[in-house]
């Protein structure tokens, strides 16, 4: 990227990445708010009080959906139409038209699935629940999305494509393979909003764990990793730490996730065969996540001494860390011995948020802290104080989230298959609820945490894009260069 | 082709680059589904599983449609203590028709693969109306709205023959008596005969001598649960994988 600065900057597109962020930002709020209240209804059950479209079980695809398609998915739509427009050199491809109608569809799309999930409306697949008529949607904006992001590719003025795109594209094509897969259904007729799999059983299992793993291998990881790539070196103003090895991350890390599936199905009915498949590529996609844990890490050599003064490059550093821990903790999870113990239980949750809080949410924060002041020409944000008291109230949100999940899960497991000196299982199923109550409402409290600290965020945003003292002209002028 | 394999050329070609990214990602899921439909041992050969009747179906659908699998999984797993907490581990054979499959992934509440039949109707009406009146650690919410809405019945054909378009063996005489059948399954005085004939061991619910409602088909949906397949009967060839 240097080397490059003698040449004109073209006109790009800079008003949709604005809006996505906006967005995200508006919808990161609605998923913690979500995830709060759940947490509450599972701490303090009154708390559903009996209305169809408050209780859990519609409630929690609203929270998923949210944080993963709502908050990570606009996340990831406006920063890869900025990474693909400044790597390429080439304004988005289609237009501001194109562009626009894949940010609304998208809308859209979220707020349709939101809707239909509380009013009933469910395939009744994890990550996958929206129905048939809002799939189509979403396939018709994703064919835009792509047709926009791999048309500026097309378009570039750089000989090579950057890493961070590959990313980028992997993630696009992979997620309409596996949306079109999973997604197979036959409606009861054009006008109802119900359908049926076309697969049953342990196949619909095998498709749906198939997608759903994938929807955290390519959906939170590897378009989060094209973030990676591209705002680490940005921020830290230094090159990527190897070439050598973002080739290898990048071309292991598409072929080995897609096997991973069947862990979600370990000791079920599904035939053992696929199981130690699922197992072995698992363990084995500990090697690449952690090639580009070190990749990521490394790139800030000599730059360290950003941390303290880059709120930016501090979270998305804490992100690369927290994506190391749970890729660490996913093949453990998988391997049929620990998982054994582990699945069905709250410590799957607490590893779910450890990538989701860790990983998804402060990558996405430590690109939206760079993002604003370049997007809305400011001179730096409003305060770096209120991004620190984000950084701490989030991080210690998110260990809260994290320690009540492992204690709460692992004695539920251990309780489950505990037995007394006679040879009976020692505890009904209800005493393994009550036993985990206080570890509830620790969560609900690191949840609580997490959302204040998004909320200061919003406030520190919005006072940047507003507030005379970070306009441009009112700061030395060789402080808007290093902005830009 | 040998320039398919090359770093350089690929990332400066896109096309090619997403031609090996999808030849990439394809072979792993190709390599773990497609032998699921090919291998024919892969569902058990046990007797007694059928298709749901429809007020069980109907159940299934409201089942799905408040998201019981966010706290409840279907599947019994084949470790020791859960055979003995639930029952027999599950096989592939006893989801074979379940779309969408429901084996879940989080316990919040128990395993309901081998529900049916454990408790009593009277049990299962007081417990989803009032959770908390029957088990004080209880977490679930209330559906007592359930036992106030009347079942949609006018789309059971329908759905019937969805299911049937997708080898579902249902025939056309069940598409034909569907809604008598389903009416039959929630009324006490009704004669069951044609109905159980069609769908063995289908659990007759109470109901409120009125009409039928969405809380009445879950029922019935819960207490067909784990139920179809005798193991008494089974031996250990007809549940090898």
């Amino acid at each position: 990227m240097s080397g490059t600065a003698a040449r004109p900057m073209p006109d790009y597109n800079e008003e949709i990445v604005r809006k996505c962020i906006i967005a995200a930002m508006f919808w990161a709020v609605v998923a913690f708010l979500a995830g709060v209240w759940l947490a509450a209804e599972l701490a303090w059950p009154a708390l559903n009080f009996g209305l169809p479209w408050l209780n859990f079980g519609r409630l929690r695809p609203v929270h998923t959906s949210a944080a993963i398609f709502a908050f990570g998915g606009t996340a990831l739509i406006g920063t890869a139409f900025h990474v693909v427009q400044r790597t390429c050199r080439a304004r988005l491809f289609g237009g501001d038209a194109l562009a626009d109608f894949v940010f609304w569809g998208y809308q859209f799309f979220i707020v349709m699935a939101a809707l239909s999930y509380l009013m009933g409306y469910t395939q009744g697949q994890e990550y996958a629940e929206p129905e048939w008529f809002i799939d189509l949607w979403l396939t018709i904006v994703w064919v835009a999305f792509a047709v926009a992001f791999i048309g500026t590719v097309f378009m570039r003025e750089e000989e090579h494509i950057y890493v961070a795109n590959w990313f980028y594209m992997a993630f696009i094509l992979t997620v309409a393979v596996l949306h079109l897969g999973n997604n197979l259904v036959i409606p009861l007729s054009p006008y109802s909003g119900k359908s049926y799999q076309l697969a049953a059983g342990v196949q619909n299992a095998m498709i749906q764990w198939w997608y759903g793993h994938n929807a955290v291998g390519f959906f939170l990881t590897a378009g989060f990793l094209g973030m990676m790539y591209y705002f680490i070196p940005k921020a830290a103003n230094r090159p990527v730490y190897s070439y050598r090895l973002s080739v290898v991350h990048f071309w292991s890390l598409v072929f080995l996730y897609m096997w991973a599936g069947p862990h979600h199905l370990h000791w079920t009915a599904l035939p053992d065969w696929a199981q130690v498949l699922g197992m072995a590529f698992s363990i084995m996609l500990w090697m690449p996540s952690w090639g580009g844990m070190i990749n990521g890490l490394m790139t800030l050599s000599g730059a360290w001494d950003k941390l303290r003064t880059d709120a930016s490059l501090r979270f998305s550093v804490t992100a690369v860390g927290f994506y190391g821990m749970s890729t660490f903790e996913g093949p453990v999870m998988s391997i049929r011995e620990v998982n054994a113990l582990s699945h069905y239980t709250d410590w799957t949750v607490g590893h779910v948020h450890s990538g989701a809080l860790g990983w998804v949410a402060f990558i996405s924060f430590g690109a939206v802290y760079y993002l604003v002041p370049v997007l809305w020409k400011r001179s730096g944000l409003y305060s770096l104080r209120l991004a620190n008291w984000h950084y701490w109230i989030a991080t210690l949100g998110i260990v809260f989230y994290i320690t009540a999940m492992w204690v709460a899960g692992i004695m539920q497991g251990l309780m489950w298959r505990a037995y007394d000196g006679f040879g009976f299982l020692q505890y009904s199923f209800a005493e393994s609820v009550n036993a985990v109550h206080p570890y509830y409402v620790i969560r609900f409290l690191g949840g609580v945490l997490f959302l204040t600290g998004a909320l200061i965020m919003v406030y520190n945003l919005v006072q940047t894009v507003r507030s005379p003292a970070t306009r441009p002209e009112a700061m030395p002028a060789g402080a808007v260069a290093a902005g830009a | 082709m040998r320039k398919l394999f090359s770093q350089e050329f690929l990332e400066k070609n896109a096309f090619a680059l997403l031609l090996m990214t999808l030849i990439t990602v394809a072979i792993g899921g190709l390599v773990e589904i497609v032998p699921l439909y090919t291998i024919e041992t892969t569902v058990e050969r046990v007797k007694g599983v059928r298709p749901y009747s429809p007020l069980e179906l109907a159940g299934r659908d409201i089942y799905v449609r408040e998201g019981c699998y966010t706290c409840h999984s279907q599947q019994v797993r084949a470790l020791r203590d859960e055979v003995e907490r639930y029952g027999h581990y599950s096989l592939v054979a006893e989801s074979m028709y379940d779309r969408p499959f429901q084996w879940g992934s989080k316990r919040i509440g128990p395993d309901l693969a081998r529900v049916g039949g454990k408790y009593s109707n009277d049990w299962h009406y007081g417990h989803l109306i009032n959770p908390q009146a029957l088990v004080p650690e209880s977490l679930m919410p209330r559906y007592a709205f359930l036992a106030e809405k009347a079942l949609v019945t006018t789309d059971i054909e329908r759905k019937l023959s969805v299911l049937r378009v997708m080898g579902v063996p249902y025939s056309e005489e069940h598409v034909r008596n569907a809604r008598a059948d389903l009416e039959a399954q929630a009324d006490p005085k009704a004669d069951t005969d044609a109905l159980l004939k069609r769908y063995p061991r289908a659990v007759v619910v109470p109901g409120n001598g009125q009409r039928v409602t969405e809380l009445d088909a879950l029922v019935a949906y819960l207490q067909v649960l784990g139920t179809m397949v005798d193991f008494a009967t089974v031996t250990a060839e007809q549940k090898r994988q």
